[in-house]
């Protein structure tokens, strides 16, 4: 009866606290509602008129809301970088970032929820999905195994910062036999999140560029460069406009994880290019599409060499410990590195799977208005959940926010 | 095709039969000969016999009205004007909508009826897991609700495969000139969007000479066939035996039925198109926006499988034409191609053409490294 009570209290207080703020604070949450609802707008008339609204076709099939999808999962997946070495190697240092990081990757599973939905010809109809009343495919369709994974990873990020948070409310410690267990399922699942997903494509024997066993290893690394780079972003951010202290040495540890993963993503899109243009067969088409056009078809060529150029700057600044040790230039690499991966790892990925197509048809795909603002007002929404996530997250952190102490 | 191998294989029973020679006496490739008619059992001709007597019955109990124009749509004719917010929650409304008339003492009784027929359609289960009473009563629930809506009346089965039926599908190539016939034909039978101008089937103009080379084939040409220097080749789906399309499917919508073809369920499809990623031949097509037919031009003889009209966000997608083919008739490509270069027939008959000319002539298929078996051949004279 009394954990209803502090459960009560828990929630009016933290209603209160993502209510309260300064000025840039409410200006903040001000224009991603905004955004929001433009994009809900958007979703609207995608909703009364079809997909045909979108730049989607019978030979591009997939497009941005599936490329974006396929990113979040990789930034979803790497909060557990910093799980890892907080609850099971008992690394003090991270357990500050820690909570910065499943509130991340809460938003991230969200935002890739909306995106799969978006995607949705009869969003009416998803219950056709849910088993029991449903029928669902498992263990044919890879499609249910991502649904399992991603559902359950955003149970475990949910419900361990929540055990963990309603202790420090109370002004009790938490139990480390409670959410140690949990912990260790969370690293295991976060690597199942990202395999399955990269698995979804990888195991189309129609798509050649997509069913290639790197695929699922390359996502992996990627999104452990991606990621962590987005969550030493944020930390730098809340470091300036928030009393939550982040140690250096926790940032400094998280870039290293960046440039290890960077590295290595590199290494692999070296073997992969090696393999497609060494010896180039038929199945190399869309890989000369994506880097250099196909018949004068060259819509990607600007996007992938950005990225490319982009990713092999962050390596190269990262691996110096100089340019990695100063925040300024760590800010830096760690924002190019992350778009170098939206790119790559987004419709630099998706879209060259459908071009060209089962029959060498090729048909470029560019996405239309409504289908970036809805993607926008996605990235909006995510952006507004974790901003409430690590509002309070904060104030229970940093004391301000306690049971039974009465916030003006 | 008996010895183990990794990857799956199909058997058309070859093994089996290998006493009889299945050969056309005529020795003709085209289906002209008639001998694919003559040897079916009696069993057969008694069912056909009733699908024609049903035709009749229909026949003379609707009479004119069968032929008469109608609206397009089965039961969506006038969604399509709600807002997006009550179409997110169109099953908690129709729900509300049911409960509220059928408790009503005002709301007539047709109006009921229809709350009732599009509760129970927003309801169903999936059409693979019915039982037949079960497609019986959707099949008459969709009848009842686009006569209750338009008046007019439309003929829908749920007729299921045959036994001993496996259908199967050859090309020549030879004699194709590219006409196209096939392709309005099919258009008009299976009720496709007349809009975005789909079609299932492909016909890719190639340069002589260059053999097989789909990249520069041209798939969508408007010129005076057949040109000078070219030949032709059409694709469509192939209704593989380890069809990869049905397997991705989260909601199992789609399946292989037991006569071989691969089918939708437009009810119960969610519109993720992971199927059509998995389809190595550009079998699949998507309804990107509400179908629309025009009423003088419905095909009213449907199949729930098959040319029904479809909604707005579901799969679609080649069925061999199930609302002919199990009725013992060709698809309505065959019919249509006045070249003669398209065989449709079961494989399982030994006395078909198809079989004469899989066992007679160099047949050879697309893609077949994938592992997919498609039951659709090509073959030159």
């Amino acid at each position: 009866m009394r954990r209803f009570k502090v459960f009560k209290s828990l929630v009016t207080d933290s209603l209160d606290t993502i209510t309260t703020g300064s000025k840039r604070y409410h200006l903040w949450m001000g224009l991603l509602t905004i955004i929001m609802l433009a994009g809900m707008y958007c979703y609207s008339i995608q909703l009364d008129e079809g997909l045909s609204v979108t730049g989607m076709t019978d030979r591009v099939s997939w497009g941005l809301y599936i490329s974006n999808f396929t990113f979040l999962v990789g930034v979803a997946a790497a909060a557990v970088m910093l799980v890892m070495p907080t609850y099971i190697l008992k690394d003090i240092d991270f357990k500050q970032a820690v909570l910065i990081g499943e509130g991340l990757a809460v938003a991230a599973l969200i935002m890739c929820l909306a995106f799969v939905i978006a995607d949705m010809g009869g969003p009416a109809v998803l219950w056709h999905m849910i088993p029991g009343i449903g029928v669902f495919n498992f263990p044919d369709s890879m499609l249910t195994w991502d649904v399992i994974v991603l559902n359950g990873y955003l149970f475990l990020n949910i419900s361990i910062p929540f055990y963990i948070l309603f202790r420090h409310y109370q002004g009790k410690d938490s139990n480390p036999k409670v959410y140690i267990p949990g912990a260790i399922l969370s690293v295991f699942w976060a690597v199942a999140i990202h395999l399955v997903t990269a698995f979804l494509y990888q195991g189309l024997q129609a798509r050649p560029f997509w069913n290639n066993a790197l695929l699922g290893p390359r996502f992996l690394a990627s999104a452990f460069a991606a990621g962590p780079a987005l969550i030493i972003l944020v930390l730098g951010i809340i470091k300036s406009f928030s009393s939550f202290k982040v140690k250096d040495e926790t940032i400094k540890k998280i870039a290293m994880i960046v440039t290890v993963a960077a590295q290595i993503n590199l290494i692999m899109l070296i073997s992969e290019l090696f393999k497609e243009f060494y010896a180039p067969t038929h199945h190399s088409e869309s890989a000369f599409y994506l880097f250099f056009g196909l018949h004068g078809k060259t819509a990607l060529l600007p996007w992938i060499w950005t990225s490319i150029s982009l990713n092999v700057l962050a390596v190269v600044m990262l691996t110096f410990g100089r340019f990695r040790n100063n925040f300024k230039t760590l800010y830096f690499c760690c924002f190019i590195l992350f778009v170098a991966i939206w790119i790559e790892k987004g419709f630099g990925l998706i879209v060259p799977g459908f071009i060209p197509g089962p029959y060498g048809k090729i048909a470029e795909y560019t996405p239309t208005g409504i289908e970036i603002g809805v993607t926008l007002g996605i990235w909006a929404l995510g952006a507004f959940v974790f901003t409430i996530l690590a509002k309070t997250a904060i104030g229970i952190e940093t004391g301000e926010m306690r049971y039974g102490k009465k916030t003006s | 095709m008996s010895e183990e191998k990794k990857w799956y294989n199909f058997d058309l029973g070859f093994t089996k039969q290998t006493a009889k020679t299945g050969t056309c006496g005529c020795g003709k490739s085209e289906g002209s000969c008639g001998s694919k008619q003559q040897p079916k059992t009696t069993i057969q001709k008694e069912e056909i016999s009733e699908e024609a007597f049903f035709e009749a019955a229909v026949d003379a109990s609707i009479g004119e009205e069968r032929h008469k124009d109608g609206f397009d749509q089965v039961f969506e004719v006038k969604m399509d004007r709600r807002s997006a917010f009550r179409k997110l929650t169109a099953s908690l409304l129709i729900g509300a909508g049911a409960v509220n008339t059928s408790c009503s003492i005002t709301a007539g009784d047709a109006s009921k009826e229809k709350a009732q027929i599009d509760w129970e359609e927003q309801f169903k289960g999936n059409y693979k897991l019915m039982t037949d009473d079960e497609k019986e009563a959707t099949v008459n629930r969709l009848m009842r609700s686009y006569e209750l809506r338009t008046g007019k009346n439309l003929s829908m089965t749920a007729e299921n495969a045959k036994e001993n039926v496996l259908f199967g599908y050859a090309f020549n190539i030879s004699k194709c000139q590219g006409y196209m016939n096939c392709v309005s034909a099919c258009v008009e039978e299976n009720n496709q969007d007349r809009n975005s101008q789909m079609q299932y089937i492909r016909i890719h103009e190639m340069k002589d000479g260059n053999g097989f080379k789909f990249n520069d084939a041209d798939d969508n040409y408007y010129h005076e066939v057949p040109a000078e220097g070219h030949f032709y080749m059409g694709t469509q789906c192939f209704h593989c035996d380890n069809p990869p399309c049905v397997d991705v499917c989260p909601v199992q919508a789609t399946w292989r039925e037991d006569d071989g073809l691969v089918v939708i369920d437009y009810d119960w499809c969610v519109g993720c198109r992971y199927c059509m990623a998995a389809c190595p031949y550009d079998g699949r097509r998507f309804n990107w926006s509400k179908p629309e037919v025009p009423e003088k031009e419905v095909n009213k003889n449907q199949h729930y499988l098959g040319n029904r009209v479809r909604k707005k966000g579901v799969m679609e997608k080649c069925t061999f034409c199930v609302q002919r083919s199990r009725k013992g008739e060709n698809p309505a490509c065959v019919d249509a191609c006045p070249t003669g270069a398209r065989i449709f027939g079961n494989l399982l008959d030994p006395d078909s053409t198809i079989r004469w000319v899989l066992e007679n002539k160099k047949v050879f298929r697309l893609k077949e490294d994938l592992g997919t078996e498609p039951k659709f051949w090509y073959f030159m004279d």
